[in-house]
């Protein structure tokens, strides 16, 4: 008993009553999506199911959970950078060592089981973020810094691109949250929105009528500052350049980078998010990237298709558990892993899946409290970290789901099928608790 | 650290809280303001299945089934599920190569795709479903066998009464406001047709739930929305198929129609229509062809001649003459001319079959002989009657006693497409002859002849009239319908009683034993049974047609009329053979055997022979044989050519149920599908855009 009270003494419990409800909402959302009429106990013992086996990973995530509740937190600031770099010789190892499963080539197995070095590696980034940016000799103040921690974010990044998983490299992008928080000027936040806002422009409108339109605006911006620019000439100069950049990035840098850089399919799916077509060009494409963009074209619509079908048939209060056709039936491919949110939007309907939306919300903004309450540098950032991370895969997963967002293969955190996934989102949040539940043994 | 960092978690709040009602309103929109995804989420789902009521059969008057449902067997295919499948041991089953499995598995899944099932062979012959149906699971589940309903004809015969079901056209399926359904069967001739209501039941619907591949998985709200299907109720007719079956026999090889009433009902117990066909040529797979072919001889097996055929009656309207003098009270039955041979009072004399004084002393006797003067003298004086104004209006009254005794007009019989046949009116004549004309012009209507023609149908009705002494019933094939509903009124038109002639009885029974004497010492005799009264009237009559252009007279129609037994009358027989010479010669006989057949149940010996050998006559006029021929000839030349296969030349043709069988040959002609060139494998994504998206705009708005 004594030895439990130092366990649990300072444990945040609305995070783990949070995940505890949402891994419980993952296992029945998953059995939602699989049940073929079985017989149940069987069904839940038998490690044949998709649900018992999620029920297993569960129970292996617990037991690591509770490890980590165990360690001593200062195990986590020592070894951050340890773990960081054997992390970057993992990613390093996929590349002679993987095996192609479903087209990526980030996976290394043997017997049968699976590393996805990439996933794994969200935990490492955020511990050695956390650590460089709560260096006493970092000011982050300085660009070099701010170099620094972009390249510990972005080097593993770049590296799960090559191996062909850019929902999880896009992932990594969120810990720039993390820098805003510890003083990442805004505007590389707002230039960064913007840049995103001209990309999505660049592929909404005709490429003239944008040229003229981004004219209008800085003519306008001219216009509305006149004063400023008649006392300050350089000031005219700064919005030509920035005009000059738009239009540049519009015609030149956004056409380059979907030709020359990302593989056709992507493109389409970014296409095929705003919804347009995507302008095959047989000039510069050969046959087969043509043949390989219908396809994937076909198969994403359809994806997305169904996915909004089943989600939008559950009306107000859904049909109910086990009553969705289209999550029943298979009509809605990865339903069980990526698409898991259908389950919830059919069978639950609007009120339902706000009511998981709020979860996820409520969990966010307490992991942000606890955040805030840090004495330690190094455990602030780490919070944010998770904060981020987590953000970026519900806001994503949800948004491919109802279509706002191009179809990129990230789990919903905590429900969605699969141990590796589920064993990361776990580790990620109980180191957290475990560094909050210390919060006070740390001195400044 | 800097403090004033701090206010940054606002902003970071604020960016997770916005993105996340962003995402809230977009469920808002999707799953409250877009019922779309609803009826698209159903119409994935679940599949509207119309489930077919067996359709009703038909009895004969003896509780024989003679239109039933019976069963054929498909054997089905599903590509996708085809692994591992012993297809040798199919082939040598289904007496098929390889590469015809292969062709017809490619073409199985250009048809239908690789998850839906496709027929891979229809209709299966009795051997291959035995042998099939034992080794079925050695090709499970890829194969498998389907039941499928057809309509069966066990004793071949009737088809021109019976009719046959077809698929709906699009015609069909605008006039009846979409009540059927491309694909569905309905009554398209005969009492299939004009009982199609009472047949086909009530359809009903299955909600069936399928999964992406199209499988079914189960019934919709476990089957909350499903109606049930009904059966057909049955119909018990007057036919008697026996005689049903004597009567095609006879006319199996001939042009021509019997028909067989029982006149105190007006319920038809036979209606043959010569040259017959196997009405099981049109139920198969290969009921197109069949059809066309039957369409395309020059015979017309498909023409019911029993209510289509219009002929002169001949002899054989004239107890109706005598009838329409009588009751206009122009004569009594002690009316008599002399007669010597031939009418002379118009303008051409009229020859008369006999010649001796004395045989048309009375209107008993002129009816026995057949006397021509006699008719036309008292068609004239019907025609001048004093109590009409002119000629005119003796004509128009004429007319009206035609029409009332079913001539010139349709009498209602329970099949569709029945003509009126033909008496013409007075305008006719004012048009013909320029308003100059009395009743020696058309005296010929007093004979059958002139501008007068008749369906064997209405000359049976004639029949039934003088029968019952001046009534009738309009003739029908249906006496009871099986159960009861209120859709039975359709029975209602055939329980009137239609009262036609004012003559007291005794009259009548001097038409009937006139029409005895036909029988027992007139033109008749040959139609007389032992130990039952018969009366009757033989007709022959004189028709035209036109042979390569040019207007010829033909050999002539062979009629015999006749009702029996005379006092207490259960049968009424008309019997036409087209271009048979006279009357007496082959439709008496026939007739008489029909009657027999039914009165006695059996044929004496004399009749056995006799319809040996009247069975074996063809009597097919030799214009109509040359034609058949090059027309067939042409068509086999068309089969040899595209099968390139010569012995199709020498084979047959199917017309009667003799030879009903189609040429084995012919039946295998190659399909033509096959030749598509092989779709390329698609993989899995593309299957599943390309065949499972089934756009079922129906079923949505079935559903909505």
């Amino acid at each position: 008993m004594r030895n439990n009270n130092e366990i649990s003494k300072g444990i945040d419990w609305t995070l783990v009553l949070l995940y505890l409800v949402l891994s419980a909402i993952g296992i029945m959302s998953i059995f939602a999506a699989t049940y073929r009429n079985e017989d149940l106990i069987p069904g839940f013992l038998s490690m044949k199911t998709d649900y018992s086996r999620q029920l297993v990973y569960l129970m292996i995530s617990l037991v690591l959970g509770t490890f980590i509740l165990l360690t001593d937190s200062k195990f986590f600031t020592a070894t951050a950078n340890l773990f960081y770099f054997s992390g970057l010789v993992l990613l390093l190892l996929v590349f002679p060592f993987h095996t192609e499963v479903k087209g990526t080539k980030s996976i290394i197995r043997f017997a049968s089981f699976q590393l996805q070095p990439a996933e794994l590696c969200k935990i490492f980034v955020n511990l050695a973020l956390a650590k460089y940016l709560s260096r006493i000799d970092t000011d982050f103040t300085r660009l070099r810094s701010q170099l620094i921690a972009a390249a510990i974010v972005l080097i593993p990044a770049i590296m799960s691109i090559l191996q062909s998983e850019t929902g999880l490299a896009l992932v990594y992008f969120s810990f720039f949250l993390v820098m805003y928080r510890e003083g990442l000027p805004s505007i590389v936040l707002v230039v960064g929105f913007s840049l995103a806002v001209l990309v999505i422009a660049t592929l909404l409108l005709e490429p003239n009528l944008l040229a003229v339109l981004l004219t209008a605006i800085a003519l306008l911006t001219v216009y509305l500052m006149r004063r400023q620019v008649r006392r300050d000439k350089s000031l005219l100069i700064g919005i030509a350049a920035v005009w000059f950049i738009c239009v540049g990035i519009q015609r030149f840098a956004v056409p380059f980078f979907f030709n020359n850089v990302l593989k056709p399919y992507q493109v389409q799916r970014i296409y095929a998010t705003v919804g347009r077509d995507f302008p095959v060009d047989p000039a510069i494409m050969s046959e087969e990237d043509i043949r390989k963009i219908e396809d994937k074209k076909k198969a994403s619509s359809y994806n997305v298709k169904q996915s909004k079908i089943a989600i939008g048939s559950g009306g107000f209060i859904g049909k109910g558990l086990l009553k969705g056709t289209q999550t029943r039936y298979d009509f809605v491919p990865e339903q069980r892993t990526d698409f898991i949110f259908c389950t919830i939007g059919e069978g639950f309907g609007f009120v339902g899946s706000t009511i998981l939306l709020l979860l996820y919300l409520v969990l966010l903004f307490r992991i942000i409290i606890v955040a805030e309450r840090q004495r330690s540098t190094f455990s602030r950032c780490y919070a944010y970290g998770v904060a981020a991370v987590l953000f970026f895969h519900v806001a994503i997963n949800v948004g491919m789901t109802v279509g706002l967002v191009p179809v990129i293969g990230i789990p919903l955190p905590f429900l969605s099928y699969g141990g590796t996934a589920l064993i990361t989102f776990t580790v990620l949040l109980f180191v957290l608790i475990r560094l909050d539940a210390d919060r006070q043994m740390v001195l400044r | 650290m800097p403090v004033f960092n701090q206010s940054r978690q606002t902003v970071i709040r604020l960016i997770f809280l916005s993105v996340f009602v962003i995402l809230i309103a977009r469920l808002f929109v999707l799953q409250l303001l877009s019922p779309q995804y609803k009826l698209q989420a159903l119409d994935n789902a679940v599949e509207r299945k119309t489930i077919y009521p067996d359709r009703g059969l038909i009895f004969d008057r003896n509780g024989k089934p003679i239109l039933e449902n019976t069963v054929t067997h498909d054997l089905m295919l599903v590509p996708n599920q085809l692994k591992g499948i012993d297809t040798l041991g199919l082939c040598q089953a289904l007496g098929i190569d390889s590469a015809e499995f292969r062709q017809r598995l490619i073409t199985a899944i250009i048809r239908n795709g690789r998850y839906r099932p496709s027929v891979f062979e229809a209709s299966l012959s009795m051997d291959k479903f035995v042998k099939l149906q034992e080794n079925i699971y050695r090709f499970e589940p890829g194969f498998y066998l389907q039941d499928r309903p057809i309509r069966s004809y066990p004793y071949r015969a009737a088809e021109h009464l019976l009719g046959y079901i077809g698929e709906v056209d699009s015609n069909i399926l605008r006039k009846t406001n979409y009540f059927y359904q491309l694909g569905d069967y309905m009554g398209l001739t005969g009492i299939e047709r004009y009982y199609e209501n009472i047949l086909m039941g009530q359809r009903g619907v299955q909600y069936r739930i399928k999964d992406n591949k199209n499988r079914l998985v189960g019934n919709y709200e476990n089957g909350a929305y499903d109606t049930a299907a009904i059966a057909g109720r049955n119909l018990r007719t007057f036919l008697d198929i026996d005689v049903q079956i004597l009567a095609e026999k006879f006319l199996a090889n001939k042009l021509g129609a019997i028909v067989a009433i029982e006149p105190k009902t007006g319920g038809i117990i036979a209606m043959a229509s010569g040259p017959t066909y196997d009405p099981n040529l049109l139920t198969g797979s290969e009921r197109k062809r069949n059809f066309s072919w039957l369409l395309s001889d020059t015979a017309k097996p498909l023409f019911n001649r029993a209510i289509k055929g219009q002929y002169p009656p001949g002899s054989t309207i004239k107890p109706a003459q005598a009838l329409v003098a009588l009751d206009e009270g122009v004569i009594t039955p002690r009316y008599g001319v002399g007669c010597n041979g031939a009418y002379y009072a118009c303008r051409r004399p009229i020859k008369c079959t006999e010649k001796w004084t004395g045989h048309a002393a009375n209107l008993r006797l002129a009816i026995a002989h057949s006397c021509n003067s006699y008719f036309s003298s008292i068609y004239r004086l019907a025609l001048d009657n004093r109590a009409y104004r002119d000629v005119d209006e003796g004509y128009a009254h004429w007319r009206k006693y035609m029409n009332s005794f079913g001539l010139g007009v349709r009498l209602g019989i329970d099949i569709p497409s029945e003509d009126k046949g033909l008496i013409v009116d007075t305008s006719y004549y004012n048009k013909l002859y320029n308003n100059s004309w009395n009743s020696c012009t058309n005296v010929y209507n007093g004979i059958g002849q002139g501008e007068m023609q008749a369906t064997p149908l209405q000359m049976a009705n004639l029949m039934c009239i003088i029968a019952n002494k001046g009534y009738y019933y309009t003739p029908h094939f249906v006496d009871s319908i099986d159960g009861r509903s209120e859709a039975d009124s359709i029975l209602q038109p055939f329980h009137v009683r239609h009262e036609v002639t004012h003559i007291p009885d005794s009259i009548y029974q001097i038409v009937q034993l006139g029409m005895q004497d036909v029988i027992e010492n007139g033109t008749g005799r040959i139609a007389r049974i032992e130990g039952i009264s018969i009366a009757g009237k033989t007709g022959t009559a004189e028709n035209y047609g036109k042979i390569n252009g040019k207007r010829e007279k033909l050999e002539d129609h062979s009629w015999f009329v006749c009702f029996a037994p005379r006092e207490n009358p259960k049968i009424a027989v008309a019997v036409i053979v087209e271009n048979a010479g006279f009357g007496a010669t082959w439709a008496g006989p026939i007739a008489r055997m029909i009657m027999e057949k039914y009165l006695n149940d059996t044929l004496s010996e004399k009749s056995k022979l006799d319809s040996a050998r009247i069975a074996e006559k063809e009597i097919i006029l030799p214009v109509v044989k040359q034609k058949r021929m090059k027309l067939d000839s042409i068509r086999r030349v068309k089969i040899a050519l595209e099968m390139g296969d010569s012995s199709v030349l020498h084979n047959s043709i199917p017309a009667a149920p003799d030879a009903p069988k189609l040429d084995r040959n012919i039946e295998k002609r190659p399909n033509t599908e096959p030749s598509l060139p092989p779709k390329k494998k698609p993989d899995s994504i593309r299957a599943i855009t390309m065949y499972l998206r089934r756009d079922d705009d129906e079923l949505t708005n079935k559903l909505a």
